[in-house]
């Protein structure tokens, strides 16, 4: 009978954090920003009915970087997660922070039980009823959560992002800036292709302006006429 | 958080999800129809009709139980979706909780599936939950709702309406539900024309439950010492709007008016 080689825990966890982080960085970036009006998410994805960003509650969106299968799941199970705390206790009951944790619970238990880990790394954001309610939580492939005050970079080439999300960052600014910045820190000066356009980009809102369901999605005019200025 | 396999999931069903994780339908309650009084408030008359850019819904505001008067202000018209409204008849209790799944299962299928579905649609899944009411039908809590909306694939307003079983049918022109349905609907059919303005259509609506109010002890009228007026809503390609009670004070006052110069 042949024995299975050891291999130690540390390198198990290392080669999927490995392998997960591999699958996230292949895919392109996305980021969520605060402004004067509430938390505004920019992706670049060229495709125009394969979402990243999408409406989970009343005041609540997801997005997803990675595999889109993945993600995808998780954005569903977050949907059914909240409709049916708002429909068993009210909708004022349904919060980020405790669908963030749901989804920490789900993504560490894939990390260190399964074959293969999810190559996702996603976003829930929630706008407050003032600018202090806004919340972003970051959730990594192996559940870390992670709970960020002004913007949150997900993906590949996060920190180049942030730091350049650093540069121009200031509460309280209009949308048509938040998206324009936004937009030109996502991919930096040096693209070969040059600046993404319109069309090469996802952009949602979550409003305080928008009544009940804060959600809306920005069409192409819309932020054509944002990155014109 | 709940996770299915791909052969168990609910797809974008939330009543389905709701049998899922346990939460699905009411016990038996082993009344049968021989005891149907259980004194529970009965809501009455709504009506709709079509007009040139879409549809009107109007109800009363009553809830009586037996012979008493039990809500003064209830909202028996209410917004589905943004295209589309319910107008509900029948059994409070039921019929609120009915209209409650509806709009969560609009709102459901749309952030699942990323689009929202057409009108034919929602009609279906209205239908659906009626027929699922049927054994609480045959217990005397009868819920029987009017649809109506803007259906945007084919640009016009339409109306549809239901039986205990479930049945649907779509009415071209009109529809009126409820205690005062008689009184209310033959109002509206004398008074329908094709290509009604908003007003003229708004108007008519209101004329129909005043008329209800009038015959039909179960139905309210307008009520101007608390200041509870009927619910009354357009909706047009551009969605639901409610008409506000100003609007609605001077539409009752000039029906009163008629009515004193009679």
């Amino acid at each position: 009978m042949s024995m299975p080689f050891y291999v130690a825990p540390e390198q198990v966890m290392k080669d999927r954090a490995d392998y997960a982080r591999k699958g996230i960085a292949r895919g392109r970036a996305l980021v969520a920003v605060r402004y004067v009006d509430g938390i505004a998410l920019v992706a670049e994805n060229p495709s125009n009915t394969l979402r990243k960003i999408s409406e989970i509650y009343d005041r609540i969106a997801f997005a997803g970087v990675g595999k889109y299968n993945e993600f995808d799941q998780l954005r569903v199970a977050g949907v059914r997660a909240a409709d049916l705390k708002g429909y068993q206790y009210s909708r004022d009951d349904v919060d980020a922070r405790s669908l963030a944790n749901q989804y920490a619970q789900i993504l560490g238990q894939i990390f260190t039980h399964e074959m293969k880990p999810m190559e996702v790394e996603i976003l829930v954001a929630e706008v407050g009823v003032t600018g202090d309610g806004d919340q972003l939580f970051h959730i990594l492939y192996d559940g870390t959560v992670m709970d960020e005050r002004r913007w949150s970079v997900l993906g590949g080439d996060a920190e180049a992002i942030s730091a350049r999300m650093d540069e121009w960052y200031a509460d309280d600014q209009p949308l048509e800036v938040a998206v324009r910045e936004a937009t030109a820190a996502l991919v930096g000066a040096d693209r070969p292709d040059g600046p993404l356009q319109a069309d090469d980009l996802e952009v949602a809102i979550l409003s305080r302006r928008n009544g009940r369901r804060c959600f809306r999605r920005l069409s192409d005019e819309q932020v054509a006429a944002a990155l014109a200025g | 958080m709940p996770l299915f396999t791909p052969g168990s999931d609910p797809g974008s069903s939330f009543p389905e999800l709701l049998r899922r994780v346990g939460l699905g339908a009411a016990p038996d309650t082993g009344l049968s129809a021989d005891k149907p009084d259980l004194g529970v408030p009965h809501a009455t008359t709504c009506v709709a009709l079509r007009f040139a850019d879409g549809v009107v819904m109007a109800g009363d505001r009553r809830a009586t139980s037996g012979n008493l008067i039990s809500h003064r202000g209830m909202e028996k018209v209410v917004q589905a979706d943004q295209h589309s409204g319910v107008a509900i008849a029948g059994a409070a209790g039921p019929a609120m909780e009915m209209i409650k799944l509806f709009q969560l299962q609009l709102e459901h299928y749309e952030k699942v599936e990323g689009s929202s579905l057409s009108l034919e649609g929602k009609a279906n899944q209205l239908s659906l939950m009626v027929r699922g009411n049927l054994p609480a039908a045959m217990q005397g809590m009868v819920v029987v709702p009017i649809f109506a909306g803007y259906d945007l694939l084919r640009t016009v307003g339409r109306l549809f309406t239901y039986d205990v079983t479930g049945g649907r049918y779509e009415e071209h022109d009109y529809v009126a539900t409820g205690s005062g349905m008689l009184h209310a609907g033959t109002v509206v059919k004398i008074g329908w024309r094709e290509g009604l303005d908003r007003a003229a259509a708004v108007a008519l609506a209101c004329r129909g439950l005043w008329e209800a109010a009038d015959a039909d002890s179960a139905t309210g009228g307008p009520d101007a010492l608390r200041g509870i007026y009927p619910v009354v809503a357009t909706i047009t390609a551009d969605g639901w709007t409610r008409l506000d009670d100003g609007e609605l004070a001077t539409v009752f006052e000039s029906i009163a008016d008629e009515v004193r110069a009679r």
